[in-house]
């Protein structure tokens, strides 16, 4: 009980890395700040119409990797922007706040292609894909799910087999964001028919691999500007230098990569959030009706304290979760920041939309684009589901 | 940003963990139900440095930071929420203007033996007419050569039954609205101070919320506590404040709750399995973690805030909002997970689900919080 009767009195001498601490590097703000200009004068004008005519916006990404904001997360030796995972996500964040489907061609370069490249792949594979992909020179995809294997990731179907210096792939992924427009993809496939869960392998996917096709791009209810396909293997053969990671380790692979990228969905719901509360405001306050801005109304201000409320919330699960990332928590930070954030958005969306009435619901309105844009980040990289059996596994571990 | 505490402060959660386990939970239930306000357990407190966790030794208190007091009130809530209340009240009510707002003699002669827990202090704002809207008080307070007299009603006043120094707030000058509010600092064993019995509630039962009186109480000016008419800015400084203990006090109720239903729905078995085995029952516990992790996050957010002099009043308004509403959810569930067997006295989560209701009322309505936040949003930020 000595603790209480000696107190600690001399509080700023306290060592400056330890104890609870909430604020941001200068580095950390000096990026959000740069990318939130970056956002609002590169990426904001033309957005209604990409959303509209389904444009993928390369020219972007190309400003973008010249700024390292694909290959964030890469160390500096593979030209990678070397930051840590707070920095990336406040990139995300940002960029998400004025375009989610930018935010997501990006958030995957990052978070699902770069990533395990980094964490498994051999020095020589690294040298090979890694400069490219950090310097926005080449785009990059995973492809884990399949039409008959989403939230069940260990049954997918599509096979490789050792072929001398090669793997030879064969099967189909769905759901593939940048297909068609990425060089490498990170592809999950099973290597062993007999072995289950552990008979899954990773490779690094080149687009230029012989007996690899992509399909049309799917019709989607948002992120209208990213693009969606399948992915083909037709006896697709992958140099066996490819491979990430040992042979058997895919799942566990794809498991680590989404425990890591859904703190990206985290932020990406965090930024579309923060649009959704900034949008509620500013309308609140023009809109008049019955002689008065409508937010003079306590209906009005009281969905706009909640939505702020749940906002504070989202960022402090996210960024608590990021700077647990090395942790043994971090797999349950990740998914409660994910299943939050994603959930909080779409009431924030849905609400920020009611705020607007009628015009909410017409396309010239911001709002309705990011309303449907926000309901797909409880579905990705695990759905809200998936989360709460992560986070319940956790819990009933002990 | 780091999420991790000091030494000290792990130190300091470990001991009040130990202190909270074999000292205070034995006795939660039985004061629950007799309402009996624990006296010794605020004098142990005290002696443990409890009593004014944040204010500095040469006053008494344990001179620790505002994270390590939202710790305290968290540990102690998490096995009794009235002597967290009991706490919270004495340290973020009484304690807390005393040190921002006091002369150095009132800090000596008050707050001294109040943060070292020798005396217990009580906060008087509310009156039957003015809740939410202390601008409608009715108490006042006349000046009369060096004292001033003291008339009115206050209720819903915690620690009330056994105070012995109030924080009170009355009106030098109705007519000025809020701006006639001054705050007095009054021993309880003046003539004309008088205070009500115990009140049973829904909750937080042992707390000695009652009423108080006062006729023609006469005090010394030297007892009043800032100028005239700051009592309304010392009153909202103070709730700004007090909110992050009630956060705190929020989030200890929730954990205590969601460990019994944790463990309860472990060993209860139904259909051949253990309701864990359940996936709604899994889902249940992953939202009330999820949710318990993001309202302490809040709460520690808004405690490093105020304990950097930086703004908090936001912040604590978001923690306390998020945190109690938490609370009643995650008690909610705690209850439903224990099925017949939580509505009973024979296990802690009725109580828990009580106790957890008065947090989204007291120190300041959920309604008063949405009033706060929207304010900064729509005009501040």
């Amino acid at each position: 009980m000595a603790v209480l009767t000696e107190p600690i009195s001399e509080k700023t001498e306290v060592d400056a890395g330890t104890g609870v601490d909430f604020s941001l590097t200068e580095d950390q703000q000096l990026i959000r700040d740069e990318v939130r200009r970056f956002a609002e004068e590169r990426i904001r004008p033309g957005i209604a119409e990409r959303d509209r005519e389904h444009i993928f916006p390369m020219d972007i990404f190309q400003e973008m990797g010249e700024m390292g904001l694909l290959g964030m997360l890469v160390p500096e030796e593979y030209d990678g922007g070397g930051v840590d995972t707070l920095a990336y996500l406040l990139a995300v964040e940002e960029i998400s706040r004025v375009d989610p489907a930018v935010a997501v061609t990006m958030s995957v370069t990052n978070s699902v292609c770069c990533w395990p490249i980094v964490h498994f792949g051999s020095e020589e594979l690294k040298r090979r894909v890694l400069p490219d992909l950090a310097s926005g020179k080449a785009l990059g995809g995973f492809g884990l799910t399949e039409p008959g294997a989403g939230s069940d990731a260990g049954s997918l179907k599509t096979s490789a087999r050792r072929d001398g210096d090669f793997w030879v792939l064969n099967g189909e992924k769905a759901w593939i964001t940048n297909a068609g427009f990425a060089r490498y993809f990170v592809v999950v496939a099973r290597t062993n028919p007999e072995a289950g869960k552990r008979g899954l392998s990773a490779f690094v996917v080149p687009a230029d691999a012989p007996g690899f096709s992509v399909g049309q791009p799917e019709e989607k209810m948002g992120l209208k500007s990213s693009r969606t396909a399948q992915i083909y293997f037709s006896d697709c053969r992958v140099p066996a230098a490819n491979l990430l990671g040992d042979e058997g380790q895919g799942l566990k692979i794809a498991l680590a990569t989404l425990d890591h990228s859904r703190l990206g969905i985290g932020a990406q719901a965090a930024g579309i959030h923060q649009r959704a509360l900034e949008l509620a405001v500013a309308y609140a306050k023009e809109r008049v009706q019955f002689g008065q801005p409508i937010a003079a109304n306590q209906a009005i201000q009281f969905k706009i304290a909640q939505m702020a409320t749940e906002l504070a919330a989202s960022r402090a699960l996210t960024y608590a979760a990021a700077a647990a990332e090395h942790t043994p928590r971090a797999g349950r930070l990740a998914a409660q920041a994910k299943v939050y954030s994603s959930e909080a958005a779409n009431r924030a969306c849905q609400e920020s939309l009611q705020i607007h009435g009628g015009n909410g619901f017409h396309d010239d309105y911001e709002i309705s684009r990011l309303y449907r844009d926000v309901r797909v980040t409880t579905i990705y990289e695990g759905t809200s589901e998936m989360q709460r059996m992560v986070i319940a596994r956790h819990l009933l571990q002990k | 940003m780091r999420i991790e505490l000091t030494e000290e402060q792990k130190m300091l959660q470990e001991t009040v963990r130990r202190f909270a386990e074999e000292v205070v939970r034995p006795r939660a239930k039985e004061i629950d139900e007799s309402g009996e306000f624990p006296r010794p357990f605020f004098d142990q407190a005290g002696e443990l440095g409890l009593a004014g966790v944040s204010v500095p030794e040469e006053y008494g208190g344990a001179g620790m930071d505002t994270l390590s007091y939202c710790l305290v009130i968290e540990e102690i809530s998490r096995v009794c929420a009235t002597s967290g209340v009991i706490l919270s009240v004495n340290n973020s009510l009484v304690c807390d203007p005393l040190l921002k707002f006091g002369t150095e003699e009132q800090k000596k002669e008050f707050l001294t033996p109040l943060a070292a827990g020798k005396k217990l202090g009580c906060f008087a704002l509310t009156e039957p007419g003015a809740g939410s809207d202390p601008a409608g008080m009715r108490t006042t307070a006349r000046r009369d050569g060096d004292d001033y007299v003291l008339n009115g009603n206050k209720i819903f006043i915690t620690n009330g039954t056994d105070a012995d120094i109030a924080l009170v707030f009355a009106s030098v000058d109705l007519a000025k609205k809020h701006k006639g509010i001054t705050c007095f600092i009054v021993p309880a064993d003046l003539p004309g101070y008088s205070h009500g019995t115990h009140e049973f509630k829904l909750g937080v039962n042992a707390s000695g919320t009652t009423e108080l009186a006062f006729q023609d109480l006469r005090i010394p000016a030297r007892y009043r506590l800032g100028e005239e008419g700051d009592g309304f800015k010392i009153a909202m400084a103070t709730l700004d404040g007090g909110r992050i203990g009630i956060a705190a006090q929020a989030v200890g109720i929730a954990q205590g709750a969601f460990e019994e239903a944790l463990a309860y729905s472990q060993e209860r078995e139904q259909f051949g399995s253990s309701l864990s085995s359940f996936q709604a029952i899994q889902f249940y516990l992953a939202d009330m973690s999820t949710e318990l992790d993001a309202a302490r996050l809040l709460t520690w957010k808004a405690a490093w805030a105020k304990e950097n002099q930086k703004r908090f009043s936001l912040e604590a308004a978001q923690a306390k909002l998020f945190a109690s509403e938490m609370a009643q959810r995650v008690t909610n569930k705690a209850l439903q997970i224990h099925g017949g067997y939580g509505y009973t006295k024979e296990y802690n989560v009725e109580r828990y689900f009580r106790d957890a209701r008065i947090t989204e009322i007291y120190e300041g309505t959920s309604e008063i919080q949405k009033m706060v936040i929207a304010d900064w949003v729509l005009n501040k930020a």
